[in-house]
């Protein structure tokens, strides 16, 4: 056995060096870091703007004007858009204002839009998680039905079941609960991937032998982690949630009346469309905006929330 | 391989299976049946009718006599059209469909990865810019939306296209094509441009450079190539978009094509013909990918489908 030539008075703890370990910029969490990001993606941010832009006015634009959106006036209809009489998109064949029911609209279509998405994110995060959480078997049953759900076209299902839900609850909750039944795959086959991902690592097991049980491990520990692919994935989901319920609308299964969205309203512009082209134009240019909107700010975050995507 | 599409193939048809039986038992859930809500007729009648479809019968003899005759491809009469059966109705509008839908599919494909290449050649640079917009917009304006915009425009203040209608002449074809098309072209111009990028980096192009090939050549013959396998990959939900985006279209163009069928069926609450196009449109749809996926693995040796290809980790 060799003997350890060193003594103990060998070694010396090194002088600190003051200045090296001062650190010269601010440390940047991930949010910041991504929100720095996305600042600097003009695209995303003029799709931020714009959704800005429309939500306060879907809550506030409906104060401009002496007309509301329900109240007709059949010596008015179809009236061209005018600043002198006020109707600043015009009236609609019952001579309605169609500034108000733009808005009125842009209302329904957003609040269609947030709570299916809402809707997807609760139903997919707790699908997912007990997916990845779950044995091996469970995991690949539940996998399996939701591939098999998720290959029945998505509009065929939601067709469907808007016919067979039919009258029996009101129209603008008939598309959430049709927009929804197969809306969360996504969402779910998401938050596996990640929690599979995630739970092989260090802190998981840190956090468990501190003794979290599986739900403040879920909740606490792997959804934060997984944040950002869920938020883009929501940015996603709600331009698709509003494009369907327009193409509901359009068929002529979605909103009823007198309820309207932005989807109805150009369902009856269209047959006008040849003499009264803004009854149209309007309901589609709004609808255009606020998916431009979406998908730009959802590309975005995208780019802003995965490092590894960044160019 | 036989085994993976031997397994492919099963689930295929256990999906056909839950697609089948859901949309049997959906339809019946609705209360009343379309005999009861029309108008009244005599008792004697009525029976005869409910006799005639079959809605006599207990729910159970029912759903086993549907799953029969679906899989003897029989659908059985409409209810709203009664010379014609389910079966007619989708023989004759399946190929005006299929027609549209294919005028599409290559209008969306050129188009796509032209716009992609550009895209991805000028990369960061003017038409990069443009055809990324074009894209966004693409994807942003809904498809039926700008076949409404393109109705009003060409026809009706330009006058150079044909309003509607089918049949007559080639003219028919361009507007409701292009309208069904836009989506997809916008979603495989960005699929190829952000492919093209990353083969742009990779060694052999630098190899292909050095031994002296022109931009052009090894832009088409050696980036294009490897960059186009994931665009096949979006094949399957491609086709299944054209296919939905059908109904709208057709609707708008007057089209009598099984997307227009299948909108009418849904406004007349013509159950037969309402599941029968369900199960035909599934069945495709189910095909395609199936095919979509075998393709991949054939075209691009280096991924090789296998049974656990999909399902695990």
């Amino acid at each position: 056995m060799q003997k350890n030539p060193h003594k103990a008075t060998d070694f010396q703890p090194l002088t600190k060096n003051k200045e090296l370990d001062v650190i010269s910029r601010p440390s940047v969490s991930f949010w910041k870091d991504a929100w720095r990001r996305l600042l600097k993606n003009k695209l995303a941010m003029a799709g931020l703007i714009i959704i800005a832009l429309l939500t306060f006015l879907a809550i506030f634009g409906p104060l401009y004007g002496s007309y509301d959106h329900r109240t007709t006036d059949l010596e008015n209809k179809n009236l061209a858009p005018s600043f002198e009489s006020q109707h600043l998109f015009g009236t609609d064949d019952l001579g309605r204002d169609m500034y108000q029911r733009i808005w009125y609209g842009m209302r329904i279509s957003l609040f269609i839009g947030l709570s299916a998405a809402l809707i997807d994110l609760t139903i997919g995060v707790i699908y997912g998680s007990i997916s990845a959480f779950s044995s091996r078997t469970t995991d690949n049953v539940m996998m399996r039905f939701a591939d098999i759900l998720s290959s029945i076209p998505y509009l065929l299902v939601v067709i469907l079941l808007m016919v067979v839900l039919g009258d029996s609850v009101n129209s603008i909750v008939r598309i959430i609960i049709a927009l929804s039944i197969t809306g969360w795959i996504p969402m779910a086959r998401i938050v596996r991937g990640q929690i599979l991902q995630l739970k092989e690592q260090e802190f998981v097991l840190a956090a468990r032998a501190l003794g979290a049980n599986t739900k403040r491990l879920i909740f606490k520990h792997l959804i934060p982690n997984a944040m950002g692919p869920i938020i883009v994935t929501i940015t996603l989901t709600i331009p698709s949630a509003i494009f369907a319920e327009a193409f509901l609308s359009f068929l002529g299964i979605g909103v009823e009346p007198p309820a309207a969205s932005l989807g109805s309203m150009a369902n009856d512009g269209l047959s006008a469309m040849r003499y009264f082209p803004w009854r149209m134009l309007f309901p589609a240019l709004f609808i255009s905006l606020i998916m431009f909107a979406c998908n730009v700010l959802g590309d975005g975050l995208r780019d802003a929330l995965d490092p590894k995507m960044r160019k | 391989m036989a085994k993976y599409i031997l397994q492919r193939v099963v689930m295929i048809f256990i999906s056909l299976f839950i697609i089948v039986s859901a949309t049997f038992f959906m339809m019946k859930a609705i209360p009343g049946d379309p005999l009861t809500s029309e108008r009244s007729v005599s008792e004697e009648i009525e029976q005869q009718l409910r006799a005639y479809y079959g809605l006599d019968e207990p729910l159970f003899i029912q759903y086993v006599k549907y799953l029969k005759s679906v899989a003897t491809w029989d659908f059985g009469p409409s209810m709203k059209y009664k010379a014609q059966t389910v079966n007619d109705i989708i023989n004759d509008g399946f190929p005006v469909s299929a027609l549209l839908g294919l005028e599409a599919l290559f209008l969306a494909i050129g188009m796509g990865i032209i716009l992609g290449v550009i895209a991805a050649m000028f990369h960061n640079k003017v038409p990069d810019y443009i055809s990324m917009i074009l894209a966004v917009i693409g994807m942003s304006v809904p498809n039926f939306l700008l076949a409404a915009l393109f109705q009003y425009y060409f026809s009706l203040k330009l006058g150079i296209l044909p309003t509607a209608g089918w049949g007559d002449s080639f003219e028919q074809t361009i507007l409701p094509a292009f309208a069904l098309a836009a989506l997809p072209t916008a979603v495989i111009a960005r699929l190829t441009r952000s492919n093209m990028l990353e083969v742009l980096q990779q060694d052999y192009m630098k190899t292909a450079k050095a031994k002296g090939l022109s931009r052009l050549v090894s832009t088409f013959k050696h980036a294009l190539r490897n960059a186009l396998l994931p665009v096949i990959t979006y094949l399957g939900p491609l086709i299944a978009g054209v296919v939905t985006g059908g109904f709208v279209v057709e609707k708008i163009f007057g089209i009598p094509g099984l997307g227009m069928q299948f909108v009418t069926s849904i406004n007349n609450r013509d159950y037969p013909l309402i599941m029968g196009t369900t199960v035909f449109y599934s069945i495709i749809l189910l095909v395609m990918v199936l095919i979509v996926d075998l393709l991949y693995g054939v075209i691009d040796p280096r991924i090789k489908v296998s049974g656990k290809g999909k399902g695990g980790e």
